[in-house]
């Protein structure tokens, strides 16, 4: 069996799945039910000067008919008295010692941060997670994700921190920066342990085309959220591999944003995570999710041969490189299955208006075919094809040649002038722009009309 | 055993013929209309004898803009309620959706369609309305899907439409033909009260146009004569015993059935002649009806019905059992059917013979002959100038549906010789653009 534990930045935990600052990490009750259910640990619902909320708090993304692809909020820290919190981080500490219990905080002041970083810590937290990502209501009153977008100041509040603590610290980022690296390095600088990312992303999740207002709706009007869930991840995993990769932060990452399964936790370790944490998708499923995590993880690593979480940590970082060291001399085609294929015809229409006009259709078939001298790689049909490897992307480069642009700009022979021989596209076929029109018009009349457009001129 | 016990309430009858396509609530519209691939140049809409924009209106259900997924089936078709809900979709649009080729289940087209077209008929939500009034009138004979949709697309291009129908009410065998399990009276009649609050053209019920004079009076007052007549009664065997109390044809025990419900009186042990789809419904009802024995007898063997698989299907998954390569001899009884005296048959090289010395009696308490509908050919025979061809089929241009007579226009059974409502609807939408053609030269 490998091994899922980890010791990150000191705190140890059973396994890399936390909860997340939020909702479920609300109350001692929640959390000792998902360590009960097999979460490693929880970093709690951020503690300071109590709140009040305001009612409707949520709104949704959904996809067709899946639901909270994307999830955003309206809420703010929590509003239950800091003593009754820090009581209950007692109790679940004393019954689960070996999971962690981290302590998220938010406050102002210097002396604020002193006495609640202590009294978390007498309280017999693992840790703490200083949320400086909060994009909405906290910020306005000078915290969350106004100090995640001061590095200056995000600096001090950690050296204020660290002038106290005598457990880790982690500092939680906002995402609602340009770059992510200079607070993580700010972070790095007023001597925090790790790093944690990403909070919630600056939001509007919708808005009511009746009411004229932005969801959730509170009273007719609404406000910007912060939005998370399945929708985040591809951001997540790019701002966990840029602060992974920095050569200067050096800090543990906790990977934060759109993990609903073993997979996209996975996905953040190979990045550079070394413990995850999941909200949106304990919200929507409850903490049961857990078990097909771990479960999932374990495989894995089993089929993978991994004995620990740390064989593969940052695993694919040295796959991601800038785009211009990338072999210009890989060339890939598109190639359909035409036994798979059902004819929906997708493809064909993807890369017909989509892409490089580089699939036909001939008289008599419903298969599309590839014009091979067309065809760029661009990988679109096969990502709109529904069958599962109908259309493959085939390897039709000798794969002995290597040149990047970086290269090729060295050598100049990258294109330079507006009307470049060199250009990609130069030798590539376009049909006649005339050509477009009337192609496809019978398809926009009404019924019948369609079959008969021509004999009745129509 | 029979299956079913003889409904003696309107819901009880109801249970009896629930509703093969239920009306879909909004969420199985949304998870149903989200399954659909959006496909190029969808084969769904090539295999639709009306050529709805499927994609089309199930893309707009997806988005909750059903208003405009109403006006995308109607306007290829004005039945499209109806149609949804008795097309036979296995071998139309839900046949030919690619998800059949993955081995997934086709999108529940017709279903989709209902709930749709459902939504504005509840809602008397108007897409649409008459055209600037042309001075020019038309007389549509038959109320038919042929014929409604006929004077629906006359109106909506401006002509006055008068439409005589022989029945007390609109739809033709939609709500005298069709099996209840596939829709029920009040949504046959619902889409056509829709459709007339918003196309106005004047119905005259229980007008029949039987003769010569009243032809020739139309002739006079109309610019045009939309046919849509339909067929005729079941046709005669031509065996004796024939008029035995208890021996029917299927379309007059439907149209019975449709009218009145569990009222009428249906065989303990029932001999259905016949191997097409209305053979199979009318065993079918038979069955649901509460009779204890139903035997589908046909001249050939199973392979060789005419009627769709499924229909078949539906009929054994009530009971009905088959006899088949047997033809009849003679209805036997007194004055009440008791039986049928059948021959058996085999098939060589095509054709079908009698097997000699292979008689015998099977007995039964009512016969229904599902032998075909007869042509109007009587009635055609008053039109001067109007052909029919060999089978007695009005002759008329495939695109513009005007017949021999130039004043005469024609489409649905009538014309095709006995297909579908959704044909109906599809041939008589464009005659009515052949008819405009026609008037504007
Ligand atoms: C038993 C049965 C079951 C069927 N089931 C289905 C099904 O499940 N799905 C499907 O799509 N199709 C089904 N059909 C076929 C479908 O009903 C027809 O194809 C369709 O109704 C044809 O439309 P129409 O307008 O041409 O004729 P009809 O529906 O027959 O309408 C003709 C109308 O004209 C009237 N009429 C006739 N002569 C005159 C006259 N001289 N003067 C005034 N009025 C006249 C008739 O009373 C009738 O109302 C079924 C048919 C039958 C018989
Ligand atoms: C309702 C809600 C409240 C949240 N409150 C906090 C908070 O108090 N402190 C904090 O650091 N993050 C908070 N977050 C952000 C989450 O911890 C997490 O960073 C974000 O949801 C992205 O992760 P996910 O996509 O897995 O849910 C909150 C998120 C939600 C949905
Ligand atoms: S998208 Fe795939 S299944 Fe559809 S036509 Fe193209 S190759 Fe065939
Ligand atoms: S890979 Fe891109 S260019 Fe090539 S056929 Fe597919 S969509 Fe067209
Ligand atoms: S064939 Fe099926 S999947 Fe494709 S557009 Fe039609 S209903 Fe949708």
């Amino acid at each position: 069996m490998p091994d899922l534990s980890i010791n990150f930045a000191g705190i140890k935990s059973p396994n890399p799945f936390w909860l997340a600052s939020a909702p479920p990490t609300n109350s001692g009750y929640q959390i000792m039910k998902a360590f009960d259910a097999g979460w490693g640990g929880a970093v709690w619902k951020t503690l300071g000067v109590p709140v009040v909320n305001v009612s409707s708090r949520y709104g949704g993304v959904n996809y067709r008919d899946k639901r909270l692809v994307g999830f955003n909020n309206i809420e703010l820290i929590s509003d239950r008295p800091l003593a009754d919190n820090l009581r209950e981080i007692e109790e679940v500490k004393k019954r689960f010692p070996n999971h962690a219990v981290i302590a998220s905080l938010m406050v102002q002041s210097r002396q604020e941060w002193h006495d609640i970083v202590r009294q978390s810590q007498d309280a017999g937290a693992d840790g703490f997670e200083l949320n400086f990502g909060c994009p909405h209501g906290m910020c306005e009153r000078g915290m969350g994700s106004a100090v995640g977008q001061e590095p200056k100041i995000l600096q001090m509040i950690v050296e204020w921190v660290m002038e106290v603590a005598t457990k880790p610290v982690i500092v939680k980022l906002t995402p609602n920066i340009s770059d992510i690296t200079e607070p993580a390095l700010a972070a790095r600088r007023g001597g925090a342990d790790a790093i944690s990312l990403i909070n919630t992303i600056q939001s509007i999740v919708g808005v009511d085309i009746d009411q004229f207002a932005p969801y959730p709706i509170v009273d007719g009007k609404g406000s910007n959220g912060g939005y998370c869930g399945p929708a985040v991840k591809p951001i997540a995993l790019n701002m966990v591999k840029n602060c992974a990769q920095h050569p200067d932060i050096k800090l543990p990452i906790s990977g934060i944003g759109g993990i609903e399964n073993w997979r996209d936790a996975v996905e953040h370790i190979l990045l550079g995570a070394s413990s995850v944490q999941v909200c949106t998708a304990a919200m929507h499923f409850g903490f049961g999710i857990i078990r097909e995590m771990t479960s999932g993880l374990e495989q894995y690593m089993v089929d993978k041969g991994f004995s620990t979480i740390y064989d593969f940590v940052g695993k694919a970082l040295p796959n991601v490189l800038p785009w211009e060291q990338l072999n210009m001399k890989y060339k890939v085609m598109a190639n359909i299955h035409a036994e798979k294929c059902i004819g929906c015809q997708l493809c064909y229409t993807a890369c017909e208006d989509g892409a490089h006009q580089a699939i036909r259709l001939n008289a008599g078939t419903r298969v599309p075919e590839i014009i091979e001298e067309n065809c760029v790689g661009c990988n679109l049909c096969s990502l709109v094809c529904p069958v599962e490897d109908c259309i493959t992307m085939d390897r039709t480069d000798s794969g002995t040649e290597h040149i990047t642009w970086k290269e090729r700009v060295a050598a100049g022979t990258a294109p330079t002038e507006f009307n470049d021989e060199r250009a990609g596209g130069r030798h590539h076929w376009v049909p006649e722009p005339s050509a477009a029109l009337g192609k496809e018009r019978h398809k926009t009349l009404p019924g019948k009309a369609r079959v008969y457009a021509g004999d009745l001129g129509l | 055993m029979a299956e079913f016990f003889t409904p003696t309430t309107e819901q009880e009858f109801a249970a009896n013929f629930a509703q093969l396509k239920p009306l879909m609530n909004r969420t199985e519209a949304l998870y149903e209309s989200s399954r659909c691939l959006f496909c190029f140049d969808a084969p769904c809409i090539k295999a639709c004898p009306s050529g709805i924009d499927i994609p089309q209106f199930i893309r707009q259900i997806n988005s909750g803009n059903e208003t405009g997924a109403a006006r995308t089936i109607y306007e290829a078709n004005y039945f499209g309620n109806a149609c949804g809900k008795v097309c036979p979709t296995e071998v139309l649009c839900e046949g030919a959706c690619v998800y059949n080729l993955q081995d997934v289940k086709p999108i529940e087209i017709g279903r989709l369609q209902s709930y749709a077209t459902t939504k504005v008929i509840e809602s008397g939500k108007k897409l649409f309305s008459p055209g600037a009034a042309n001075g020019k009138s038309v007389a549509v004979i038959g109320a038919g899907p042929a014929g409604i949709s006929a004077a629906c697309e006359l109106r909506a291009l401006g002509y006055a439409v008068d439409v005589f129908e022989a029945k007390a009410q609109p739809s033709g065998l939609t709500v005298y033909g069709v099996a209840p399990y596939k829709i029920t009276n009040e949504e046959t009649l619902a889409e056509m009260d829709y459709l007339q609050a918003q196309f106005g053209y004047n119905t005259h019920f229980n007008s029949p146009i039987n003769s010569r004079e009243e032809l020739m009076k139309l002739e006079n007052k109309y610019d045009a004569i939309f046919l849509g007549i339909g067929l005729g009664k079941t046709n005669a065997l031509g065996l004796p015993g024939e008029n035995k109390i208890n021996c029917t044809g299927a379309v007059e025990f439907i149209a019975e059935l449709r009218q009145h419900h569990h009222e009428i009186a249906v065989g303990r042990k029932v001999i259905v002649l016949g191997g097409g789809n209305t053979a199979m419904d009318a065993a079918s009802e038979s069955a649901r009806l509460g009779a204890e024995q139903v035997t589908l007898a046909y001249r050939r063997g199973k392979e060789e019905m005419g009627a769709y698989e499924f229909e078949y299907d539906l009929a054994k998954g009530v009971g009905v059992s088959g006899l088949f390569n047997v033809a009849p001899l003679e209805i036997v009884g007194d004055d009440y059917v008791a039986g049928v005296r059948f021959i058996r048959t085999e098939t060589i090289n095509g054709k079908v013979s009698e097997i000699a010395g292979s008689e015998f009696v099977e007995p039964c308490d009512m016969v229904i002959k599902a032998t075909g509908q007869a042509k109007q050919t009587e009635f055609l025979r008053l039109i001067p100038g109007l052909e029919v061809d060999g089978k007695g089929r009005i002759v008329a241009n495939a695109h513009t549906g005007q017949t021999t007579n130039p004043k005469y226009f024609a489409s649905g059974d009538a014309w095709n010789g006995g297909a579908e409502v959704v044909n109906a609807a599809a041939e008589a939408k464009l005659t009515a653009r052949g008819i405009h053609a026609y008037l504007s030269k």
